[in-house]
């Protein structure tokens, strides 16, 4: 009787201290990682501007970024002969601040990527997972789906679905994340796949745990740095997608300030102010490379056998 | 044996036409208001009599199945449709322009692979050295960067400020070209017309080195990743112990092994040159299959958009299993 007593006194609120102090430690570690990382850290930090400066817009810029006056149309960035200190990218055709849409346009793209991505990846990961997990016809006809879907570049099928269902902010989300999900979907499926088989999973099943929770409280947390890490990845493309879309007039449509319907806008006046069109352009390149450059150095520490020479 | 792997490979692509052909079909039954305002796109007013006959040459009076099949089975047989805004049918509309987007695709590609293979082979060589970490932070910018804007900048630097290459267009406007094939620049060369020949490729320049950025920058990273690989495997080693030359090595027997993968992505990036090319041939005037679709959109010419985007998907499609097929002669261990 005695010597079984002091397997009784770990209780199961003792195992999950521990799951969670582990858990801790290895995002301390993370973090300790990232400091290393030089490029993931410059990636991390441009990141963490843009979304800082599209939360502050309002307090950041005076002006008004739907509204302009005409008698200030098209001044040239403060760095160009007839550049004015209160424009310092200058002014649109219809005289708005371009700095002031461009931060508010850090808004559009950044809310349309992360909503994206969010459903993107909570529609396909648990697909993913239930598919990898039970297998069976279920994952017959998710999977046959999913290569259906594949058979479409991506935007082309976007364009296509904004041609039929038509511009706005929720059909937009609705157009990306309708083939958005699918890679999250194979990563999760795959993962789920090859984790079923490993002995912790058999440990808790011959435990007696139930498959939902074999599966949303083992599996998951095992797969999702790389979930994350290609979530991170795909954020600049479902933004430069985005911005494609509005650039052809089907995304986001004006005045509402959009990188994408900036840069197409600009494109009227281009040969005799170059600003208007390229300047949204630079935001566009410096978030997606940021992004990239984050995506790229979480892989190198969280998924190592993913990582690129 | 490798016969029978190939054509059960095609086999295989057929359920994925078929599926691309009825989503394609669930797509405009999607889309609100009436299918003979929507297949009728802004083509004017017409009156209630010749609706009635308009739902029944389409068979919107028969059941939803039957009118599934009707549009496989012209589709099989190479009928999209017919487009009431352009008043032509989709076929011979996506015909007379497919040449111009496979032109420029093609020209695309040209580029892509002529600067991606010197820097990712160069690279994986000297790998860490100075060239190395310039041309990947430059692949880096090129897969970060949106093709409209590379676009841009371009016509901004090269046709506006140093006037040396034409702001949009395939051709000169004022220079006079049969069309044999639809292919200027192989037009310009069978009629040995010099002139439109160096016109129709000033003209490419610009929006094939656009469309190409993105594609050069893929295809450089992942040539010079697989060298890197093959370039420290045992039998790359024991070729140089024997006292092979460097360029053997690399060439004969780094770079060979070093294509399986490589192809695989020029394969895919083929059918995205293809289907990427909506918003270049926008911003370039190019009057390609994109820009067609593009305004079919803006029209809200239906027929056209859904017989364009069977033929991208289609396209796709194809790419991928001309890849799949190339993989095999490429390398005999792979089978289908």
């Amino acid at each position: 009787m005695q010597t079984s007593a002091p397997v009784e006194t770990i209780t199961r609120r003792d195992l999950w201290q521990v799951r969670w102090t582990l858990r801790w430690r290895r995002l301390a570690e993370f973090f300790r990682e990232l400091a290393g990382h030089p490029v993931a850290l410059a990636g991390g930090i441009l990141v963490l501007l843009f979304v800082l400066a599209a939360i502050f817009a309002p307090s950041i810029t005076v002006h008004n970024p739907e509204i302009g006056s005409l008698r200030q149309r098209l001044i040239p960035p403060a760095w160009v002969e007839g550049g004015q200190a209160e424009f310092p990218l200058g002014t649109d055709m219809q005289g708005r601040d371009l700095l002031t849409r461009v931060i508010y346009g850090a808004r559009i793209s950044l809310l349309v990527g992360l909503l994206t991505v969010t459903v993107s990846v909570a529609v396909g990961a648990v697909l993913g997972a239930l598919a990898g997990y039970y297998r069976g016809w279920l994952d017959t006809a998710l999977s046959r789906f999913a290569d259906l879907l594949m058979a479409f570049p991506f935007l082309i099928f976007a364009i296509a679905m904004m041609a039929f269902i038509g511009p706005g902010f929720g059909n937009l989300i609705l157009a990306l994340t309708f083939k958005g999900w699918v890679e999250f979907f194979r990563l999760s499926r795959g993962e789920i796949m090859s984790e079923k088989t490993r002995e912790y999973v058999e440990a808790a099943r011959a435990l007696g745990r139930s498959n939902y929770a074999i599966i949303a409280a083992e599996i998951l947390p095992n797969i999702i740095q790389s979930v994350f890490v290609l979530a991170t990845l795909r954020l600049g493309f479902f933004i430069v997608t985005e911005a494609s879309l509005s650039f052809l007039g089907l995304g986001i449509q004006p005045p509402t300030p959009a990188w994408g319907s900036m840069v197409s806008e600009g494109r009227d006046v281009m040969l005799t102010a170059w600003w208007v069109s390229t300047l949204p352009g630079v935001a566009i390149v410096l978030l997606v490379l940021s992004l990239n450059l984050f995506g790229e150095g979480l892989r190198d520490i969280l998924d190592p056998r993913l990582k690129v020479e | 044996m490798r016969a029978v792997k190939t054509i059960e490979r095609v086999l295989y692509a057929l359920p994925i036409m078929l599926g691309v052909a009825i989503v394609v079909f669930i797509f405009i039954r999607m889309t609100p208001g009436d299918p003979v305002d929507i297949m009728m796109g802004q083509g004017g007013t017409i009156s209630a009599g010749e609706i009635e006959q308009l739902r029944r040459e389409f068979h919107l009076d028969e059941p939803i199945s039957k009118q599934l099949w009707y549009f496989l089975r012209d589709a099989a047989q190479g009928d999209l449709g017919y487009s009431y805004v352009k008043k032509r049918p989709v076929t011979e509309l996506i015909g007379t322009r497919l040449p111009a987007t496979i032109e420029l695709a093609g020209g695309a590609l040209l580029i892509a692979l002529l600067v991606a293979f010197p820097i990712g082979i160069i690279s994986a060589v000297r790998q860490n050295s100075l060239i190395d970490r310039l041309s990947m932070s430059a692949a880096f910018v090129g897969i970060s960067m949106p093709g409209f804007w590379l676009g841009i900048v371009l016509i901004l630097v090269f046709s506006v400020w140093l006037r040396w290459l034409p702001v949009q267009g395939r051709i000169g406007s004022e220079i006079v070209l049969e069309r044999i094939t639809g292919f200027y620049t192989i037009d310009a060369v069978l009629t040995r017309n010099w002139t439109a020949l160096s016109s129709a490729l000033r003209h490419l320049v610009l929006p094939s080195v656009t469309l190409a950025a993105a594609v050069a920058a893929i295809v450089a990273r992942v040539l010079r990743s697989s060298m890197l690989e093959v370039l420290r495997s045992d039998f790359v080693q024991l070729a140089r112990a024997k006292g092979a030359p460097e360029s053997v090595v690399v060439v004969k027997h780094a770079l060979r092994n070093a294509l399986i993968p490589t192809v695989t992505v020029v394969g895919l990036q083929i059918g995205v040159l293809l289907g990427g090319n909506m918003i270049i041939e926008t911003v370039f005037g190019w009057p390609g299959l994109g820009r067609l679709v593009v305004e079919a959109i803006f029209n809200r010419d239906f027929p056209l958009i859904q017989g364009a985007v069977m033929v991208y998907a289609l396209t796709f499609v194809l790419a991928n299993l001309v890849v799949d097929i190339l993989y095999t002669y490429l390398n005999p261990k792979i089978t289908l």
